[in-house]
This record gives C-alpha cells, sequence and structure tokens, in this order.
C-alpha cells in the first residue's frame, strides 16, 4: 500500500507523456485524478495512524550497510503527504488552463508526477537512506521544472543555482546522515527514534546536527541560503505554487520536525535552529515588502514563513510544536491559494506588477474571493484558519520559557510584515483604479478560478470549525514531534486575553506599514547593495570562482607541453613512491658489498657506458650504435643469469630495432641543442634524482625476502600439468596464454598503425 | 650482484628520462628505448639473479633442481621486450610522421592539435 503510494507517482510520470500525445484532450482531464486518489487512500488510512500506529513497509537494499527501502507513515507523514497530494491535485488541475495547452505539458506533467512520488517518498521514509534519495529526487524535479522555459537564460541560470545550492546541502545531509546511522547504530528511523539520547550524548553529535541543518536550512531557503527561493520563481506559476511554497521547500521543516526526538533539545539545536530561524523570518519579510512583483513578493514572503517555522521547532516545545504544524497547515492552504491567483492574475493581465495591477475584482469576482480569502488567512484575520494559527503562535511564545518577550516581538514584527504583504499581494490587484495592463483582463477559465479558491474555502471551513483539521492533521502531527500525550485543541474564540491584543497590534502595525510602505523602503539598504555583498554575492562569487581556480589549474598542470606533463606524470608518481618508501624506514644499514666475476662488472660497465653516451652525443648514428650496445648488454645479462630466452629475443629485437633505427634516421633531422644550459641542468637534476630513487627502491626490494610462491606453482606444475620442460615457455604459451594472446594483438595493431602511418597522405597530398 | 645491477637500472632510468624530456623529438625515442631497457632490467634483478641454471627440466625429472632461475620475471620480460618493440617502431614512425607534417622537431611547438607545417597553403 505505501509503495503503491509511492510508486505511483513514477509510473504516472512514464505514462503522461504517452497520454498527452495520443489523448491530448483527455490527459488535462486525466491527470489529476491521481493525485485525487492517492489523497483519498490516504484518507482511509488517517484514522489508523492518527490513533498511533505507524504504517510500515521494509524491502532489504543494502543490509550489509544496514540501508533498507523502508517506509515509515505516522502523524507527521500523514499531514504532509496530505498536502503533498491535495495540492498536487489543484496543481494538476489548474496546469493545462494555465499553460493554454501548451505542446510541453505532457514533460511538465511527467516532471510534477515524478516530484509528487519523491516527495510521498521523502515525507514517508523510514530508513535515512531512503529519505535521502527522495530528497535529492525532489531537487533534482525541481531543477527541471524552474529550468522549464530551458530557452530563457534565466531559468536556466535560476534552475543551476537552485540546484546547486540545495544539492550542496543534501551532499551534508548524506554526510550528516551517515554520521547519524553511526552514532545511532542504526539508520532505521523507527528505530532511531527511541534513542535520541544516546545520540545527543555521543561526541559526534554536533559534527552530524551541523551538517543535517545545513541540509535543511538549504533546502527550506534559510538564511543565509535564502536568495535561491525568488530566483526560483522563474518556473510558471504552477510549479512555483506546489514545489516552491506548499511543499518541497517545507522539507526542511519536515526533516526538522522528524528529526526533533533525536537531534532536538540540545543547546545546540536552540540557538542555531531558532537563531537562523528569527534572522530568515525578519530579512523574508523585509525583503518581500520591497518587491513589486507578485510572485517575488509571495516567495519572500514564504522564506520569511519558513524561517518562522524554524523558529518555533528551534524553540521544541510541545506549545511551539502545535504552533508550527498548525501554522504549516495554514501556511500551506493560504499560499497556495495565493500563488494560483497570482498565476491566474498573471495569465489574463500579462503582469505581475503591483504597481500595473488594480480593479480587478470587477471582472472575476471568484478570483477575487479566492486571493482575498487567502490573504485574510495570511494576515491572520478571523474567523480563518490563520487567525487561529497566529493565536497558537503567540500564546506558545508568551509561555515559552526562553525569553518570552523577546520572542513574541519577533512574531509581532514578522506578522505585521506579513499582514502588509497580503494587502499588498492578495488585496491590492483586485480594488482600487484600473491601470493599463499588458493584455486587456479577459475572461478567467473557471479551473483557474476554481484552483485557488478550494484551498482558500478550507482555510474558512478549517478556521470555523477548528476541530475537524485538529483531529487526524494537526494532533497526529504534534504526537509524532513532541510525545504522544500532547493533547491539541484549537478554538476560534480565546476570550479577551494577550494573545488577542497582539494579534490586533500586529494588524494594525501592518496596516500602518502599507501606508508608509514607501519612506520603510527608503530606510532598507538597496536590493543591488544586497546582491553585490549579501549571500547571492557570495554565491556568484562562488560560482564564478571555480572556473578561474579551474583554468589556473589545468593551464599549470596541462600547458600542452609533452614535456610538462611528462615531468608531472613521473614526478607524482616518484613523489608517491619516495613518501612509501620514506615510511617504510628506508634501507637497512647493511648492505653487502657485491661480489661478483670480472665479466660481470663489465657487462653492467657496458650498458651503463653506453646509456650515458646515447645521452651526451651529438652523433644520430652515433646515439643509435650507443643505444644498440645497452641493448646487447643487457641481453648479456639474461645470458649470464639464466634466462637463454630472454636473451635471443632481445637479441633479434634489438637488431631489428638497429635496423629500423637507421632506416628512418636519415629521415630526421640531426640532434639539435634547443634547451639553454640552465633547462639542461635542471631536467638532469630531476633525472637524476629519479634515477636515484629507482636505484634505493630497487636495492630496498632486494633487501627483503623473496615471495616465490607463483613461481614455485609454475616450477612444480609445468611438466605435470602442461607437458612442456621449458618453464618459461609454458608460462607464456599455457599458463599465460590469453596473456601472450593479448600481446600478439597489440603488436599486430602496432604494424596496422606503422602501416597507416607510413601510407597516409595528408588532404593536401604533399609527400615525400 | 642485485645490488650492481641496481645501480644499472638507476643510470637507465636517469638517462631514460633525462632524454625523454628533450625538446627535441628524436632523442625522445632514445630515452624511451633507455627507458624500456631500465625497467625489464628492473623486474629481471629483483626476482634475483641466479647465475647460469634457466628454469628448465631435465629429462627424467619432474621439475627443475634447484636452485634455479625464476621464470616468472622471465615470462613477463619476453612479453615486456616484444611489445617495447612494438611501442618503439610506432613511435619511430609516429614521430617521422610529425616531423614532416610540423616541420619542427621541437615539442614546445607542437601545442596544439592544429600545428601545420608552412607550405603555403591552408589544410
Amino acid at each position: 500500500m505505501l509503495l503503491a503510494l509511492v510508486m505511483s507517482g513514477f509510473l504516472a510520470a512514464l505514462a503522461a507523456p504517452v497520454l498527452y500525445h495520443f489523448v491530448p484532450g483527455w490527459a488535462g482531464r486525466l491527470c489529476p485524478l491521481l493525485p485525487l486518489a492517492l489523497f483519498a487512500c490516504l484518507l482511509t488510512v488517517a484514522g489508523q495512524v492518527s490513533a498511533g500506529t505507524p504504517l510500515v513497509f521494509s524491502l532489504p537494499w543494502i543490509p550489509s550497510l544496514g540501508v533498507s527501502f523502508s517506509l515509515y507513515l505516522d502523524g507527521l507523514g500523514l499531514l504532509f503527504a496530505l498536502l503533498v497530494t491535495g495540492i498536487g491535485f489543484l496543481v494538476f488541475l489548474y496546469t493545462p488552463a494555465y499553460l493554454d495547452d501548451d505542446p510541453r505539458l505532457g514533460r511538465l506533467s511527467a516532471w510534477l508526477f515524478a516530484f509528487m512520488g519523491a516527495m510521498l517518498g521523502t515525507v514517508m521514509a523510514g530508513n535515512l537512506m531512503t529519505m535521502f534519495v527522495f530528497w535529492e529526487l525532489t531537487g533534482l524535479c525541481s531543477y527541471i521544472l524552474i529550468g522549464f522555459d530551458h530557452e530563457q537564460e534565466e531559468s536556466r541560470r535560476a534552475a543551476l543555482q537552485a540546484l546547486l545550492v540545495t544539492g550542496g546541502g543534501g551532499l551534508a545531509l548524506l554526510a550528516g546522515f551517515i554520521l547519524l546511522g553511526n552514532i545511532g547504530g542504526t539508520m532505521e528511523l523507527a528505530e532511531l527514534l527511541l534513542r535520541g539520547d544516546a545520540v545527543r550524548a555521543h561526541p559526534l553529535y554536533l559534527p552530524a546536527l551541523l551538517l543535517v541543518l545545513a541540509g535543511a536550512f538549504t533546502k527550506s531557503a534559510q538564511f543565509p541560503f535564502h536568495f535561491w527561493l525568488p530566483s526560483a520563481m522563474a518556473a510558471p506559476t504552477p510549479i512555483s505554487a506546489y514545489l516552491h511554497s506548499a511543499t518541497m521547500v517545507k522539507l526542511g521543516v519536515f526533516l526538522l520536525a522528524r528529526l526533533t526526538p533525536i537531534l532536538g533539545g540540545s543547546e545546540a539545536w536552540l540557538w542555531q535552529v531558532s537563531g537562523v530561524g528569527a534572522v530568515t523570518m525578519l530579512t523574508g519579510a523585509l525583503l518581500a515588502v520591497k518587491e513589486h512583483d507578485l510572485k517575488r513578493i509571495l516567495a519572500w514572503s514564504t522564506v520569511s514563513s519558513l524561517g518562522s517555522m524554524i523558529l518555533l521547532l528551534g524553540i521544541g516545545t510541545p506549545g511551539t510544536v502545535i504552533a508550527v504544524m498548525t501554522f504549516l497547515l495554514t501556511h500551506a492552504l493560504y499560499k497556495s491559494s495565493l500563488f494560483l491567483t497570482v498565476g491566474a492574475i498573471d495569465h489574463v493581465a500579462g503582469s505581475r506588477d503591483i504597481r500595473q495591477l488594480g480593479g480587478l475584482a470587477s471582472g472575476m469576482p471568484w478570483l477575487a474571493v479566492a486571493g482575498i480569502l487567502g490573504a485574510f488567512s495570511m494576515a491572520g484575520l478571523p474567523p480563518l484558519l490563520g487567525f487561529i494559527s497566529k493565536e497558537i503562535v503567540y500564546s506558545a511564545t508568551l509561555q515559552s520559557n526562553m525569553l518570552p518577550q523577546i520572542l513574541s516581538g519577533l512574531f509581532l514584527a514578522g506578522n505585521a510584515l506579513m499582514v502588509t504583504v497580503a494587502v499588498m499581494a492578495g488585496v491590492g490587484p483586485f480594488f482600487g483604479r484600473k491601470p493599463d495592463t499588458p493584455l486587456h483582463p479577459h475572461g478567467l477559465s473557471p479551473l483557474l478560478w476554481l484552483s485557488p479558491l478550494i484551498p482558500a474555502l478550507f482555510g474558512l471551513l478549517f478556521g470555523l470549525f477548528p476541530g475537524s483539521a485538529t483531529s487526524f492533521l494537526i494532533e497526529p502531527a504534534v504526537r509524532a514531534v513532541s510525545s504522544p500525550s500532547v493533547n491539541v485543541s484549537l478554538a476560534l474564540w480565546h476570550g479577551l486575553n494577550m494573545e488577542l491584543l497582539l494579534s490586533i497590534i500586529t494588524l494594525a502595525l501592518g496596516l500602518g506599514v502599507v501606508l508608509f510602505r514607501r519612506r520603510l523602503i527608503a530606510l532598507l539598504p538597496s536590493s543591488s547593495d544586497g546582491f553585490r555583498y549579501g549571500p547571492s554575492g557570495w554565491y556568484r562569487l562562488l560560482l564564478d570562482g571555480v572556473p578561474i581556480v579551474a583554468r589556473l589549474q589545468t593551464r599549470f598542470v596541462q600547458d600542452g607541453r609533452l614535456r610538462h606533463y611528462l615531468m608531472i606524470s613521473i614526478g607524482v608518481a616518484m613523489g608517491l613512491m619516495g613518501l612509501t618508501f620514506l615510511q617504510s624506514g628506508g634501507l637497512p644499514g647493511d648492505l653487502p658489498f657485491p661480489t661478483g666475476y670480472l665479466h660481470e662488472w663489465l657487462t653492467a660497465g657496458i650498458i651503463v657506458a653506453g646509456a650515458v653516451t646515447v645521452t651526451l652525443t651529438d652523433s644520430r648514428l652515433g646515439a643509435v650504435a650507443a643505444l644498440g650496445t645497452v641493448g646487447y648488454g643487457v641481453s648479456l645479462v639474461y645470458i649470464l643469469y639464466g634466462a637463454p630466452d630472454l636473451a635471443m629475443t632481445q637479441f633479434c629485437i634489438e637488431t631489428l630495432s638497429i635496423v629500423l633505427f637507421v632506416l628512418v634516421l636519415y629521415r630526421l633531422p640531426l640532434f639539435t641543442l634547443l634547451s639553454t644550459p640552465a633547462v639542461r641542468l635542471r631536467d638532469a637534476a630531476m633525472a637524476t634524482a629519479i634515477g636515484g630513487l629507482m636505484m634505493l627502491l630497487m636495492l630496498y626490494v632486494i633487501s627483503q625476502p623473496l615471495v616465490p610462491h607463483v613461481s614455485e606453482f609454475f616450477l612444480a606444475n609445468s611438466l605435470s600439468l602442461a607437458h612442456g620442460r621449458n618453464v618459461v615457455n609454458v608460462i607464456l604459451v599455457d599458463f599465460r596464454a590469453l596473456d601472450t594472446l593479448g600481446e600478439i594483438t597489440v603488436l599486430a595493431v602496432a604494424a596496422v598503425g606503422v602501416f597507416g602511418l607510413l601510407k597516409y597522405r595528408s588532404a593536401g597530398g604533399n609527400e615525400p | 650482484m642485485e645490488s650492481v645491477f641496481a645501480v644499472v637500472v638507476g643510470v637507465l632510468y636517469a638517462t631514460g628520462i633525462y632524454l625523454m624530456v628533450r625538446r627535441s623529438i628524436v632523442k625522445t625515442i632514445f630515452g624511451l628505448a633507455l627507458l624500456g631497457n631500465g625497467a625489464n632490467l628492473l623486474i629481471f634483478t629483483v626476482g634475483r639473479l641466479t647465475a647460469g641454471r634457466p628454469p628448465y627440466i631435465p629429462a627424467g625429472e619432474l621439475a627443475p633442481l634447484p636452485p634455479v632461475a625464476d621464470p616468472l620475471p622471465q615470462a613477463l620480460i619476453l612479453t615486456a621486450i616484444v611489445i617495447g618493440f612494438g611501442v618503439q617502431a610506432f613511435a619511430l614512425v609516429l614521430i617521422k610522421r610529425v616531423y614532416q607534417t610540423v616541420g619542427s622537431d621541437d615539442v614546445d611547438k607542437m601545442t596544439t592539435t592544429d600545428t601545420i607545417a608552412d607550405t603555403g597553403r591552408t589544410p
């Protein structure tokens, strides 16, 4: 059942393009049915999950590493899964109308389905590795969906930015998960959830926490990684509504909520999570007020809302957890409604600039209802769910045992700015005078106003009857995060108390900011400064820096000169070998002085003299002769030490080589001295060092005992197994016959190459 | 005697590498040949030197009578000698070809794949 829930999205992703290709008329109507069916399916198990028995499913994946493909659906997962499928339904309903039956709809639907599957997988994951894989899949889908208009550079850049920021965080998360798995002794979530105390007491707790936080903060666009989210608004609006406000960006909140029983409650958690959340909440809210583009306004307000959720999770009392879950649901409902409204406005009016929009309510009454309900919920007006959630937040902060006044003040500021944003984005475009817009507002497809209206109405419904939302959505989620004994009861009217007073102050402040918005903006630093010096400036610096470093490094390592390539390769190999040699303790002190016959010494002398002559002579023929001397000298060595086969081969080959050299050499230029003496000295020093090192290594190897197992095998079995008396030949043609076949092949290839080079005529045809 | 040949191998490596990093491309091939000989000799010596006792099984015996030279390095070297010759022949012809095409024997002038001798024509 769980597996089917997760996998159906991926299967639908394969089917959607086919469907759009063959039955384009029906595909747009069929696609929303899947998320709806999944939503219904989840509702059928809601009762069981809410009662406190999570659904589990497990398949072995990499048992040796403790990695399994396991799924785990508890109250927290259920809340998210319902949001993913519910809002997914709206988005699938809305998209065909929004894109006017664009031919790319099939592709878009495929990726949206894949994204839905990945989201469900992440929120239902029962194993850290399962979660990570799905987590990264959501990032990948987000990359492709942001870059949906891939012909536009801005889209591509925004997509890459989102991928790099969240992908970088994802890597940190992977490391964090591995650490967490090692600390806890298991990757299974259900078991880890019981070992929170042991994990928090472990010395590696802090690194694991920091890595996991990096993953969560990048995904949820927390300061200083907040900048990618507004850029991601380059995506078509339904995508922004789905991925970048309602679901994917909430994964960071989900992850922290999920891991609260394991990682939460420590000092480090408290200060870092709530600190980053607080900064993000205020930054996002201030930046939202400055924008003119409706989507960017909403994007910054999403950043701010995510910040407030993170801040509340950081404090982590049962009260704040209730506030987080209530606000999460509220936010998903009103923000998707607002985003879809904005998309519809953009669709009919051709503009998203709040300075160009106004008076749209007369032409589109239902859309106006959706937008205004969404905005009122965002502003926290009764009787909408937004009001309840704000009251809950205030009551949680007021009861917090840590700096309740400051905390409430922070939220007062953040919420007041949200009121401003709500008025700007959800109310402003519908009222006032009607300026000229690029497109004359035309008729609106019912789907375009129905989709935003549904979540807005749910916001109203849950506001009027909060019990319906608490029993199967919020309470199970809170119990999964906090403790199974928490009871949640939400009500619209709490009586005249501090919370109500704060709500009223919030509204008044927010409306005040609306009036004095221009003057407030003038006080804030300009956005170009933020772009240049803020975190997005650091991002650009990093992005520009990487190719520069790469270019410098390539220039250094690969400057196009063969000799330098050689020097670097040889140098690295020698450096590593030398290091190993030094680590092995160097040479044993008592090397015996070699004793040998005169002819042995002479042979060695001949080789050395030949090699030196090749190097020093400036005559080509002299060099060939000296090279021959070296070759024959080596074959003498073979004769002396019991290798007649080698000696014969070497002798033949050496003779052939000399003939070849002499034949070709007269076509080659004379030896020239091209390098300066300094360069020659440097090369000579390097070569001597390498030769010396090789000599030391050999002396070291010789001083160690020989391990003759393989040779003994060949000696003992040459006759009995292969019926040959010449052991060397037997090895070559019997024991290692395949190697010899390979060798013959190499020779054949070389021969073909030589033939080709000799016969080849360049295109111009000036040939010797 | 092994330590003497360790010195010989060191000399072959040093001279081989010195020649391989010369700018004159003809010298490179001499370096290659020296390096090949050095490597073969290295393997041979590291397998220990046993004078005058080839790994051959005399008639009437089932295995060679110890002491006997190690057959394994010999088998390796035999392959290496032949392959080395193939490489040398190929390199020699290649260098001849390169010299004709580029019109220079200076490796430092061959920094791109598009260097063509100035023959008055465009390639």
